[in-house]
């Protein structure tokens, strides 16, 4: 099983909180969110890997990857820019911040820069309506952003970065 | 509660974290020490108080002063200014924008007026992460009574003579589902929580959890001694990381105090609660599909019957209650079935929680007794539509619910009034739409939605929403015809018809429900190639008016495809060939000039 550019030693750290399991039974989903929490993403040999540990089929654990959209394949841009798509963002406009993200950063939602700098989502719904349309990076929130305060927030993230490096 | 003279209450529901009540909290902290103060006042982070719209909102007891938008600068005013000097800051008050009044007292505020709030009656009143809190409002006496004096089936018959449906969406009756699972002989049974809100635009059942995870754990106890079980499960969705953890802190308390675990109030009841987390998948908040999810598997509906009350979670008899349904439980026992019948409409007791939201005044989570009008919630409590524009249609249950137009307005909110009017009560997302919102577009959003969040085990819903959501794209490109409106009509009454679960069975209701109230828009799309709002691009034309251009040449400077002819002192013209629509000439415009037609 080919293990590339992945660092062994997160194989070991996901493999203590399996083996730390009371019980298998049900066991999946709780795993899977803990490998995407060490590795950011499941690519197939994080799924090999789980699926020997567990001893479920790796057909199995495809299956359940590619049906939950919380869990993902690509690994995500160093920026992770969310646009919320809930009904009350759509209507105050999260459509336009949308596609504004996509073309200023030149990224489709869904995917990651080839550089690994940006990757931009469509969110469901952060709950946090009173500020519709939304925008999160990073787990910072951005709230009441139009489509011309893009450029403003893609310069804030940018330079919080800078502070905090 | 607390022994302090003075208590600040801090919103600290994820709406109010979002727009900077840490920093609040963090500036008070400091300015309460500054002013030698810090034991005088005690802080308490309390649930969301619903007015999300003008969070963060900070409130000062005992005098029960309501503070809006406050930022992390105004900390040292009010510490001075009100808990020194006793003098309120008044800038800080709600001031209604029709009237400009300001108000002291969130209960005399029309937002909250004609609410009463049961299911969200401790949210910004405890502190969520105190458990003695949640004991100085009664909290867990309902349990001991039920499991000290009351046999499971007196739990039973209460919770049914109440008449509380199931607040998830469908409406069914709690105490029927809990008998139901009650008359099943099984060695294990077990509860579920339901908190997988994907609904776009609700977070009722987040905010319950965050503002008043005991009531939730409360209640779920009560539920499994009165079925007989002893293991549960809140089902929670990941994206509410707050949520999440209150209810784990929760449960470390509960267990702590020996209300979790063995031997519950020195009875022979066993029960404790594992936490699922969801992963995204909107077709869980379905309910076998949720069992599914938690069985490990692919989140995929499963044949009923056998209903989960019989077969549910590994094969037991489950008994899965949404969030909000649960939090009304404890409540019910404490005061009696007849008090909680007391609010409410016929075969409709109780309240419903709504998250509002959209172009209205005054966004927000508001619990109001069920029979008001829409019209009340809309401008009473909504506070009307935003910037004065007109109101064009509500929308009730999120991507399984309709769009209810101004004709509907006077509905009364129940179950039954709800599906009438060709929407559904829904886990209980309220959005509000103006007349700039496209009726067709708000149709096909939703449809890729359910296209997208369709889990695919069955024909009709797989295949019949995508031939729609194709339909509709027609449509607002211009190239649809009207054997095209009768298609969607005939398919989503057939989906609606033959699918297996929820989801499929009202995914076609956003459109049903726009064709039945907004035929107009449809036809103007179909016979004129036109959407009356502007909203679908490929149908707008953006022109400029020449007796209001000044020649300035900001528009054409701004224009991405540099599509617009003209120079300084020479009128501008837009070439319809190259434009494409994205409207930055517009809103430029220093004039107005540019117009869509």
């Amino acid at each position: 099983m080919a293990q590339t550019n992945i660092d062994t030693a997160l194989f070991a750290k996901l493999d203590e909180y399996i083996d730390g399991l009371h019980s298998k039974q049900g066991a999946l989903i709780p795993v899977l969110h803990e490998a995407q929490r060490i590795f950011e993403y499941l690519p197939i040999e994080v799924q090999n890997h789980i699926a020997q540990k567990l001893d479920i089929p790796a057909s199995k654990i495809y299956g359940v990857v590619t049906f939950y959209s919380f869990f993902t394949m690509t690994k995500k841009g160093k920026y992770k820019i969310s646009v919320c798509m809930g009904t009350p963002c759509f209507v105050r406009g999260a459509d336009k911040v949308l596609a504004k993200f996509e073309k200023d950063l030149g990224v489709k939602a869904g995917t990651t820069s080839e550089d690994g700098m940006y990757s931009i989502d469509a969110l469901r719904c952060v709950g946090a309506c009173g500020l519709a349309p939304v925008v999160i990076v990073n787990g910072k929130v951005y709230g009441r952003i139009e489509d011309k305060d893009v450029e403003g927030v893609i310069e804030d993230f940018i330079a919080g970065e800078g502070e905090s490096a | 509660m607390n022994p302090t003279r003075l208590q600040i209450l801090i919103c600290g529901g994820t709406g109010c974290i979002s727009s900077g009540c840490l920093d609040v909290e963090t500036a008070l902290v400091k300015s309460l020490e500054n002013h030698g103060m810090t034991d005088e006042v005690t802080i308490l982070k309390v649930g969301c108080f619903g007015f999300c719209e003008q969070g963060p909102i900070v409130k000062v007891y005992p005098d029960n002063t309501f503070y809006v938008r406050v930022e992390a600068k105004d900390m040292e005013e009010i510490v001075e200014s009100h808990l020194l000097k006793g003098k309120p800051v008044e800038r800080l008050l709600f001031k209604d924008p029709e009237t400009s009044v300001r108000y002291t007292h969130h209960r005399d505020m029309p937002f909250y007026a004609s609410q009463a709030r049961l299911a969200l009656m401790h949210c910004g009143v405890v502190d969520p992460e105190k458990i003695t809190d949640y004991f100085g409002v009664d909290g867990y006496k309902a349990l001991a009574v039920a499991v000290t004096e009351q046999k499971p089936k007196d739990v039973i018959d209460i919770v049914k003579d109440s008449g509380i449906r199931g607040r998830g969406g469908a409406g069914f009756p709690s105490g029927i589902k809990w008998e139901a699972a009650y008359n099943v002989q099984s060695d294990k049974k077990y509860v579920v929580c339901n908190a997988d809100e994907g609904d776009p635009g609700a977070f009722m059942d987040r905010s319950i959890l965050e503002g008043d995870p005991h009531a939730v754990i409360e209640a779920m106890a009560i539920c499994a001694y009165a079925i007989g079980a002893d293991e549960g499960v809140v089902y929670v969705r990941a994206e509410y990381p707050l949520a999440i953890n209150r209810f784990k802190i929760a449960c470390a308390q509960a267990r702590e105090y020996g209300l979790l675990g063995k031997n519950i109030f020195g009875t022979d009841f066993n029960f404790d609660i594992t936490i699922d987390l969801g992963a995204g998948a909107f077709v869980c908040g379905e309910e076998t599909a949720l069992l599914n999810s938690v069985e490990g598997q692919r989140g995929e509906p499963r044949i009923k019957p056998p209903f989960p009350a019989a077969v549910g979670l590994w094969g037991k008899p489950t008994i899965i209650n949404n969030v909000e349904t649960l939090v009304n439980i404890p409540q019910i026992l404490l005061k009696g079935a007849d008090w909680f019948k007391s609010f409410g409409a016929e075969n409709n007791s109780g309240t419903k929680v709504f998250a509002l939201a959209g172009k209205i005044n005054n966004v927000g989570l508001v619990e109001v007794p069920m029979g008001i009008t829409l019209r009340d919630v809309v401008y009473k409590i909504g506070g009307g539509i935003r910037g004065g524009k007109k109101f064009k249609a509500i929308q009730t249950g999120g991507p399984s619910g309709g769009c209810i137009s101004e004709k509907g307005l006077d509905t009364q909110v129940t179950f039954e009034n709800l599906q009438k009017a060709g929407s559904m009560m829904g886990s209980g997302g309220m959005i509000v739409m103006d007349e700039t919102d496209c009726m067709v577009d708000i149709a096909k959003f939703y449809l890729e939605f359910t296209v997208e969040e369709s889990c695919g085990k069955c024909t009709p819903c797989r295949v019949g929403n995508t031939r729609m959501y194709e339909i509709l794209e027609r449509i607002t490109k211009g190239h649809g015809t009207e054997d095209d409106i009768t298609e969607l009509r005939n398919l989503g009454e057939t989906i609606k018809a033959t699918s297996l679960c929820g989801l499929g069975n009202s995914a076609p209701n956003p459109v049903l429900s726009t064709l039945d109230n907004f035929m107009d828009e449809y036809l103007a799309h179909v016979h004129e190639k036109r959407c009356p709002s502007g909203k679908c691009k490929d149908l707008v034309k953006y022109v400029i008016v020449p007796e209001k251009c000044i020649a300035c040449t900001l528009c054409k400077r701004v224009c991405p495809v540099d599509c617009i002819i003209g120079e300084r002192k020479v009128i501008h013209e837009i070439d319809q060939e190259r434009c494409i629509k994205c409207g930055a000439c517009v809103d430029k415009c220093p004039k107005d000039a540019i117009i869509t037609e």
